[in-house]
């Protein structure tokens, strides 16, 4: 099952990963890391993540650390 | 179950447990990435020494794990030259911003390039000093507000700006310079393709290699990173045009 993995304490809330997501499972989340933003959350209950890695190239600060696909 | 293949990791020549120092939505993020991946897939992090500017990027030293060393204003390629005749079995490459490489560096700059020198030079592009806030820059586009042109650039009193890749590839040391942009996923896996191309010419002694990276500051832009993006397609990609403006490995 394709998924990614989410350093919070590397989010800056740029929010660029949420408008590349082709399946728009990038969501702005309720939780603030220690510079006071709110993260990226990725939820996937459809599994539909397609392992792209188009987040993980988008974001300028590597806060989507690892890209699975299968 | 189908098995799980990896297809993207932090790069190994980015130091562990770094964060960067850059504004949330900033480009450089992406265009270090880039570097690192560039040194991990050509297998030459411990035999390379970076070259940092003043800029932005002027602790990248704190994110790459290379050897580097610090140069003052707008010198950076001047350094690279003395590393690089010092210790030509090195890869020697500079990381700065459009004011050091082409305001207080230009000379150095074009003079590295028109002796030909064997080192690797990437120069980020975002029409503005981002590091000191905002102020007028060589490639700040005519008609731009800054601080220091609230009403705009204006040819009569500033004149124009300057057109970096075009200018490296007029020097005939030059032996590839290229324009690139980040402003999609795309065009951020043709930079990295860019500077792949810029290392390798090193790697294979073939002379000066440049590449231009079109980057945003939503900063002093006063504009979402979504809108700074935007940006860099509407208006610096019409005077900046992207593309390889020398190539002397082609015909070979």
């Amino acid at each position: 099952m394709s998924h990614i993995v989410i350093d919070k304490e590397r989010c800056k809330g740029c929010y660029l990963c949420v408008d590349e997501c082709p399946k728009k499972l990038l969501k702005v989340g309720e939780s603030v890391n220690e510079l006071g933003v709110r993260t990226v959350e990725f939820h996937d209950p459809g599994h539909e993540c397609l392992g792209c890695a188009m987040c993980a190239r988008r974001c300028p600060d590597i806060a989507i650390t690892e890209v699975y696909r299968g | 179950m189908a098995e799980l293949t990896q297809v993207f990791k932090v790069p190994e020549s980015i130091k562990k447990g770094s964060k960067f120092s850059f504004c949330p939505g900033c480009d450089h993020g992406v265009a270090v990435r880039l570097v690192a991946e560039v040194l991990d897939e050509l297998g030459i992090r411990d035999n390379s020494i970076l070259v940092a500017s003043i800029g932005c990027s002027v602790t990248l030293y704190d994110f790459l794990e290379v050897d580097s060393l610090e140069a003052p204003h707008g010198r950076a390629l001047a350094e690279a030259t003395g590393i690089k005749r010092a210790r030509p079995d090195k890869v020697v490459f500079t990381y700065q911003g459009d004011g050091d490489f082409a305001s207080i560096g230009m000379a150095e700059s074009l003079h590295c390039a028109l002796r030909g020198e064997n080192v690797t030079a990437i120069c980020i592009n975002n029409t503005t000093y981002g590091m000191t806030g905002g102020q007028l820059g060589p490639t700040t586009l005519l008609g731009q507000v800054t601080t220091t042109s609230p009403t705009g650039r204006n040819i009569d009193y500033y004149g124009y700006p300057v057109k970096i890749a075009e200018h490296i590839a007029l020097c005939d040391g030059t032996a590839y310079s290229a324009r690139v942009s980040l402003d999609s996923v795309p065009n951020i896996k043709k930079a990295k393709a860019a500077i792949k191309k810029a290392f390798e010419n090193q790697l294979n002694g073939v002379g000066f290699s440049f590449v231009e990276i079109l980057s945003t500051c939503p900063t002093n832009w006063k504009k979402t990173p979504q809108q700074a993006h935007a940006r860099v397609r509407e208006e610096m990609m019409p005077v900046y045009k992207l593309g390889v403006y020398k190539d002397i490995t082609e015909n070979n």
